[in-house]
């Protein structure tokens, strides 16, 4: 995974202090902001509320893993959170045994319901549908992809609103709640899930033909495009697979709060990027990791988790949050400036 | 000439007549391991058109850079209508009335013609832009010239002569008394370099000097009062163009046998054609305006050939490198390795049939900077290393990649430092190993050697023999003649777009092609294939 972080190994004679820092700099980050909640509040590092923290981060992380594929490619994704609450709401009406039943409730309903693997099915297949529109709308007719997403967040909750006809669709089976609020052991289930998916799509960027693709199509898109390869092709694909993780994510979210609804997800798009590029990912494509973007996106969650805790304004985190996203590009820049000049 | 019709007149000393627009003497200008400009002295007179003339790296960039003030001389004196002057900045030399028009524009193709001729200085009123007067003034400008140009058409709809107008508009809205032009020609069609000459000719009457850089001799024959011919940083000479023929102008610009700099391959023994090109006409890069267009070019190079493609900027040689790699799209032709036609529609079906292209621009077109050496080199050929799952071999891409660093030499900390922290000898040998990792049947070279050091050079020089020996077909493209001719066996030239001479390496001089390069017959000449 270094290898395509794009921080070499320093020259021997030189052990790059600085840069072995710039490098874990969100990491190192994190702890110490884990070590400084703990002590103004010792009740952070209870497993208990350990694991809270990682099951609210879980739907952020799922679509920060996405994120991180197309900010990879220089793109950007502003569709996400209108995405998520798009295929929650087909997942609900699927597992209600259809559109024209989706407000119907009781055990009844359950029982009439078509189950949650088609349920799964559904959102996933919605999502990705809608990513690969969108994909083929920034390949085929060059619409960049800010805009073309832009487009799709409104568009996305307008289905999601026509979809939901007024209500949230309330109320499923067991099956289909424990995706969303089960535990194995004590871990929560969403929690197993974003790990099993941060460890896929690492595998997919480190060791397949595919992931070395997508550095390369976001390193340098003409270089890419003379060295053979399908510019158009990865870049759709990184917008399926986006799709893919937002209807994963409608599906685990509208589990865990036994509830679709049409605004569901509002905001996630700017937390989702926020945290990949806190992670160290660049706007600029090519460089970024997923295990940045885990890191990343782990540091938004504790810091909401522990200004809660101790009793900080909602309004107050949302200031934090944005100055700490504009001094982590700032760092990034400027360790990359002095990298350059080393 | 630089004894202007003004001898006698009040206030200058008896007997040298008025000074000269400018005077130039003693330049001297080194850069770490190069002298680039060594003594070299240079005047033009109050309305004379001075052409500066040398072969690529004389030394003409760096006179025309110190005379911008982008950078100052280390040695040597600038005087201006007879004041010794110091050019502190670009703007500095502009408010002195020193303009320079460079190849690539610095217009806002956003802003109007008229936004963009008084950039800066907009004329104000109440402190607001006064825009009747900005368009009245330009209009002014542009007609003072003979130019048609509406003051408010955006710059981004204008042709590229068109923006040339502009940028020679702004050039006179500061008053300038000296305008440099660098090769203002290459990017023009026929009839709109007629009009451009035309508007020196008026802005020469007005008592503007011109600095006028060009590799076009026929041009500078029909244009220019004076020129002043630069060799390998130092002065060969001026002379009054009258005086002197255009193979004049060619023996001063060459003026020496060919270095045997390099040692050429003993024998080589040439095979079958591999590469064939059939009638190749193309618009070159729709992104890049000043591309030049292909017609109907038809060459082939054998296995085992090394055929060298030189011509002058704008003759299309980088475009026709990119239209057989499928890098551009075409109008028609044909191109074919071993008998089997190419598909032309992406470079991935060039590939496909074994063509490599090493291209001009390591850093914007090859190269992933930010990504490792082990990236970069195995790109092109991963498909031969990853499994049905998708899954990239490693272990054999590392035997790969070790391969290609011993074979080529190239020296790195690892295979996983960034390409961009490799000199620029190393970044392009990590090229030329993603190519030879694919076994490639064909393999066009466009500037080789650019930008690396003379060690380097060597060493890619020494590599595109052994290829050429182990079978490989390769069309080589060079700015540097000499290197043309010390790689070629056979070498082809073009003039705007099109073929204008096929040379054995026996029969080729430095003068021949030359010639070729900037007079040869624009119409169709025969190739053999």
């Amino acid at each position: 995974m270094l290898e395509q972080t794009g921080q070499g190994a320093p020259k021997a004679s030189d052990l790059d202090l600085f840069g072995l820092l710039a490098r874990f700099a969100p990491l190192i980050f994190l702890l110490v902001l884990m070590a400084v909640f703990a002590i103004l509040e010792p009740r952070f590092l209870s497993p208990l509320n350990l694991f809270n923290v990682m099951r609210q981060v879980s739907i952020f992380g799922l679509l920060a893993i996405g994120m991180t594929f197309v900010i990879l490619t220089r793109g950007i994704d502003l569709s996400v959170g209108s995405l998520i609450a798009l295929t929650g709401l087909v997942a609900a009406a699927v597992a209600k045994g259809g559109f024209e039943s989706r407000f119907a409730v009781g055990t009844a309903a359950e029982a009439a319901g078509y189950g949650w693997p088609l349920a799964l099915a559904a959102a996933i297949l919605v999502g990705m549908g809608c990513g690969f529109l969108q994909g083929l709308a920034i390949t085929k007719l060059k619409v960049p992809p800010f805009v073309v997403t832009l487009g799709g967040m409104s568009a996305f909750r307008g289905a999601a609103l026509l979809f939901a006809g007024g209500g949230p669709v309330s109320g499923f089976d067991e099956g289909y709640r424990w995706w969303g609020q089960g535990y194995v052991g004590q871990v929560p289930v969403p929690v197993i899930i974003f790990a099993v998916a941060a460890i896929v799509a690492w595998v997919v960027l480190r060791y397949t033909r595919f992931g070395r693709n997508v550095y390369a199509v976001g390193g340098n898109p003409e270089a890419a495009r003379l060295s053979g390869l399908n510019v158009d092709r990865i870049t759709l694909s990184v917008y399926v697979i986006i799709g893919c993780m937002a209807g994963l994510g409608g599906f685990v979210l509208s589990a865990r709060l036994n509830s679709a609804e049409a605004v569901a997800g509002m905001t996630y798009e700017l937390t989702v990027i926020a945290g990949v590029v806190i992670g160290g990912t660049s706007l600029f494509g090519g460089v970024g990791t997923i295990f940045g973007t885990v890191i990343g996106t782990m540091l938004i969650g504790v810091l909401l988790n522990g200004l809660v805790l101790n009793n900080v304004s909602s309004y107050v985190q949302q200031i934090i949050i944005g100055v700490i996203i504009v001094l982590a590009v700032a760092f990034d820049t400027f360790a990359k400036s002095r990298r350059k000049r080393a | 000439m630089t004894d202007g019709a003004s001898f006698g007149s009040a206030g200058t000393m008896p007997g040298s007549g008025a000074p000269p627009l400018l005077r130039m003497t003693g330049i001297k200008k080194s850069f770490p391991g190069v002298l680039a400009v060594d003594g070299v002295d240079f005047t033009v007179g109050v309305g004379e058109i001075h052409a500066l003339l040398g072969e690529n790296g004389a030394g003409k960039s760096t006179l025309l850079k110190i005379l911008a003030g982008a950078q100052p001389p280390d040695e040597g004196r600038i005087e201006l209508s007879g004041e010794t002057i110091e050019l502190e900045s670009p703007l500095d030399a502009q408010a002195r009335g020193i303009v320079t028009i460079y190849q690539e524009f610095n217009l806002i193709p956003t802003l109007t013609v008229a936004e963009n001729v008084f950039i800066g200085r907009e004329p104000l009123r109440w402190g607001l832009v006064d825009w009747a007067r900005m368009r009245r003034e330009t209009r002014g400008i542009t007609e003072r010239v003979g130019l048609d140009l509406n003051p408010d058409r955006l710059v981004a709809d204008l042709s590229v002569a068109e923006q040339q107008m502009v940028e020679i508009a702004k050039a006179l809205a500061v008053s300038s008394k000296l305008i440099v032009m660098d090769e203002p020609t290459s990017a023009l069609a026929e009839s709109e370099v007629a009009r451009l000459l035309q508007i020196c000719r008026d802005l020469q009457a007005q008592g503007i000097g011109i600095v006028f850089v060009s590799h076009r001799l026929d041009e500078v024959k029909a244009l220019c009062d004076r020129l002043t011919v630069l060799r390998d940083g130092k002065l060969v000479g001026s002379a009054d163009v009258a005086d002197v023929s255009i193979d004049d102008i060619i023996k001063m610009m060459v003026g020496r046998e060919v270095d045997r700099l390099f040692q050429r391959r003993a024998t080589h023994r040439i095979g079958e054609p591999a590469l064939r090109v059939e009638g190749l006409s193309a618009e070159g890069d729709p992104r890049d305006p000043s591309a030049t267009r292909l017609y109907d070019v038809s060459l082939s190079v054998a296995r085992g050939e090394i055929v060298g493609l030189a011509g002058l900027v704008g003759a299309g040689r980088t475009e026709l490198a990119r239209a057989i790699f499928g890098a551009d799209p075409i109008i028609r032709g044909r191109v074919s390795v071993d008998g089997q036609a190419v598909d032309l529609r992406s470079p991935a079906g060039a590939i496909e049939a074994g063509i490599g292209l090493v291209p001009e621009d390591r850093k914007q077109q090859a190269l992933f900077l930010a990504l490792a050496v082990r990236l970069n080199l195995s790109i092109a050929a991963l498909g031969k290393l990853t499994s049905r799952f998708g899954f990239v071999d490693e272990q054999a891409e590392t035997v790969m990649v070790d391969e290609y660093q011993r074979r080529l030499n190239i020296k790195m900390a690892s295979p996983l430092v960034e390409v961009g922290n490799l000199s620029g000898g190393n970044q392009q040998k990590v090229v030329l190993a993603r190519w030879l990792a694919l076994q490639p049947k064909v393999l066009i070279v466009d500037e080789p050697t650019r930008g690396i050091d003379v060690a380097a050079k060597a060493e890619v020089h020494q590599l595109l023999f052994e290829l050429a020996e182990a079978g490989i077909a390769i069309l080589a493209i060079s700015s540097e003649l000499s290197e043309i001719v010390t790689l070629s066996d056979r070498i082809l030239t073009m003039r705007e777009g099109r073929l204008t001479g096929d040379v054995p390496i026996e029969e080729a001089s430095e003068e021949r092609l030359m010639q070729l390069m900037t007079m040869g017959a624009p119409d169709r000449v025969r190739v053999h294939a």
